[in-house]
């Protein structure tokens, strides 16, 4: 299959700190590929070395067919780039600036003029055309930030957390509007740190200190969970947090609302009654069900049961 | 207590951020060094070595005892012969000689007689304190030597290029040069490293621009900024203060094109280097100190140190400010200046390739 972005090994390092520690990496064309990671994992320096802005320590990239960071220059005009901050100019309008970028990717005048047209209209910009970008909120920022990225059409889109400074409403158009794109065929890869968001994704990489921890479609992930999911109802949470400490087999614990969500290994035999039992002695009205995993639970599995040393401490 | 101890914390956050601008930290030790070095070494009223063409047609051993005196002052220096008159005036119009010296074929006689000045002395009013200079040298005592008794005016001094020893003659020409350096620095440096702090950079260098579309296009606008800015301070030098361009105005603006051309690069390289638009401030502040106080736009370049003259050759405003002060107020053509047009064009291709070197189209 002819992969849109594949890398091998790919790993960077500043001075001491490994950011990424080698990856493999295939995204299929014309979906969209999810990076699913807390802070500080890789997802910004990884895509900021597929479209040759840091060159990789290690390993290889190949982005469209061109080898990166060597032919990062033919590979920018296919490519566009959404930066983590707003990156186009505030003292400049939303039209100018759609100018400007029209321009510096060599759009020709006509096309040029269509293009910003089709952009306007697609992404609401119609009424704030005129405005400074500095004044605009954080969701007409953000149409403004795709529309400016998809100007030339590009065959790649890299969306570095797009939505991070967005309410939930522009969220879900800003997710529309991706989606209409991959249907015309675009490719997409957005990093992200919203499970929402990441249920979204045709794929997803989970990454964890550099590494991917998980990869696959978010629901395969969530079926193919390496724990079974519990999940606990009692009057007195603390209490019954608290004996849940004594359960060896137990890799995490998390409360929502008034119920705690307990990972177990998956291949734990009867789980929900040894659960009970530790229950017993202060909840004894406690409800103990097992349930299906979300996206998050994947998430927790895959990154903190894995390799942090409390979590290798309460499995051993 | 509350109310001090919130003002400390305020001092106490602001001397640690402080801190960790290394950049910052070095220019408050760096600012009064530089300052205080240039003020006490460099800068001197004392003219010494001043470039003098001498024009000897008495040629007696009294002319020649003369001019060994003159020499013994060391106020003047670098004396060159010049064959005619014609000679001495050119030398003086392409500024390589500041004073001239013409003595009369009958020295003798005119001594002697005691009623006309036996020797003249040209100083190039285009130049600062150097008229004092030839207060100077006129009251030196020399012609007692030739055993007469002193006659009335045995020296003659003219000021060429601004009879009137007019300030504003000497000073509108060289401040057009201080101006475009503070703006075409300052300007440059602060607009490149704008972009790279509001993160417009990161997006400019992932789209096909390149590095010398991207460069070219930020320094095109202050070109025509600079020349604009040329215009206007030659416009009101002539209308407020009546100094007139003496010479071509093409060949001022080819020549001030140059300069802005090499200010703007210097910008641009200072621009590589600060990662905030604070620090380039700061960088552009250092350079212009040397260039306002070296190239010899306050204090006459003659009596500073050798090492001194070095550095004020590497300012692109020291060989500017001859250019101008050439052009505008002795009237001499651009082709007289190949020296400091060739100093200009040496800086300019320098701060370019460092500036092309450093910067990448990379966030690495």
């Amino acid at each position: 299959m002819n992969f849109a972005i594949s890398a091998r090994g790919l790993a960077r390092h500043f001075g001491k700190v490994i950011a990424v520690a080698g990856i493999d990496l295939d995204v299929p064309r014309a979906q969209i590929y999810g990076f699913l990671g807390p802070n500080g994992s890789g997802k910004s320096t990884t895509i900021r070395m597929l479209c040759g802005l840091l060159v990789p320590t290690r390993g290889t990239v190949t982005v469209l067919g061109h080898e990166v960071p060597r032919d990062a220059e033919v590979l920018r005009r296919k490519l566009g780039y959404m930066t983590q901050r707003f990156s186009l100019w505030e003292d400049l309008t939303v039209e100018e600036n759609l100018e400007f970028m029209g321009r510096v990717y060599g759009i020709e005048r006509g096309l040029r003029r269509e293009r910003i047209r089709d952009r306007v209209a697609n992404y609401d910009l119609a009424v704030i055309r005129g405005q400074r970008a500095g004044t605009l909120s954080g969701g007409e920022r953000q149409r403004l930030a795709l529309a400016a990225a998809t100007l030339h059409d590009p065959e790649l889109l890299l969306l570095d957390e797009p939505t991070s400074a967005v309410d939930p409403q522009s969220r879900r158009d800003f997710w529309e509007n991706l989606f209409a794109l991959v249907a015309a065929g675009t490719t997409i890869l957005v990093s992200t740190h919203y499970m929402d968001e990441a249920e979204r994704c045709h794929r997803l990489a989970i990454l964890d200190r550099g590494r991917i921890a998980a990869e696959g479609e978010p629901k395969i992930l969530a079926r193919d969970i390496d724990a079974a999911v519990i999940e606990i109802e009692c009057g007195d949470l603390v209490a019954a947090r608290r004996s849940l400490g004594a359960v060896p087999a137990i890799r995490s614990v998390a409360q929502l609302g008034n119920r705690l969500r307990v990972l177990v290994p998956r291949d734990a035999r009867d789980p929900e009654r040894e659960l009970r039992a530790a229950l017993a002695p202060h909840c004894p009205e406690a409800r103990v069900e097992r349930v299906g995993a979300s996206l998050e639970d994947v998430f927790v599995a895959a990154t903190r049961l894995r390799s942090s040393p409390e979590s290798q401490e309460r499995a051993a | 207590m509350s109310w001090f101890a919130r003002l400390f914390a305020i001092a106490a956050k602001e001397i640690r951020q402080l801190s960790r601008d290394r950049i910052t930290v070095g220019l408050i030790v760096g600012i009064p060094t530089i300052q205080l070095l240039l003020f006490g070494y460099a800068i001197n009223y004392d003219v010494r070595g001043v470039a003098t063409a001498v024009l000897d047609q008495a040629r007696t051993s009294l002319s020649r005892r003369l001019v060994g005196d003159l020499r013994a002052t060391q106020v003047l220096g670098n004396l060159r012969q010049a064959g005619s008159e014609r000679e001495l005036r050119e030398l003086m119009q392409r500024g390589e000689a500041n004073v001239g010296i013409v003595i009369a074929p009958d020295l003798e006689r005119r001594i002697a007689e005691g009623d006309r000045a036996a020797m003249q002395i040209l100083v190039d009013g285009s130049q600062p304190a150097l008229e004092n200079v030839a207060e100077g040298l006129g009251s030196i005592p020399l012609l007692r030597r030739a055993g007469a008794q002193a006659p009335h005016r045995p020296v003659e001094i003219i000021v060429a290029y601004n009879p009137a020893k007019r300030t504003a003659v000497q000073i509108v020409p060289a401040l057009c040069g201080v101006i475009l350096t503070m703006t075409m620095v300052i300007f440059t440096a602060s607009a490149i490293v704008r972009e790279r702090e509001r993160g417009n950079l990161e997006l400019l260098i992932t789209t096909p621009v390149t590095v010398g579309q991207l460069m070219a296009g930020k320094l095109l606008p202050y070109v025509a900024i600079g020349l604009i800015q040329t215009t206007l301070i030659l416009a009101l030098g002539y209308w407020l203060f009546d100094v007139p361009v003496a010479g071509r105005l093409f060949d001022l603006y080819l020549g001030a094109l140059l300069f802005i051309a090499a200010s703007l690069s210097l910008g641009l390289f200072i621009s590589t280097l600060a990662q905030t638009q604070f620090q380039a401030m700061q960088m552009a502040i250092v350079t212009m100190l040397p260039s306002i106080l070296m190239s010899g736009f306050m204090f006459p370049f003659e009596g500073m140190p050798k090492v001194a003259q070095w550095i004020a050759q590497l300012l692109p405003l020291t060989h500017f400010n001859e250019i101008i002060r050439g052009i505008v107020l002795r009237g001499a053509a651009l082709t007289d200046m190949r020296p400091e047009l060739a100093k200009l064009t040496v800086f300019l291709a320098v701060m370019l390739t460092l500036s092309i070197k450093r910067f990448h189209k990379r966030l690495d």
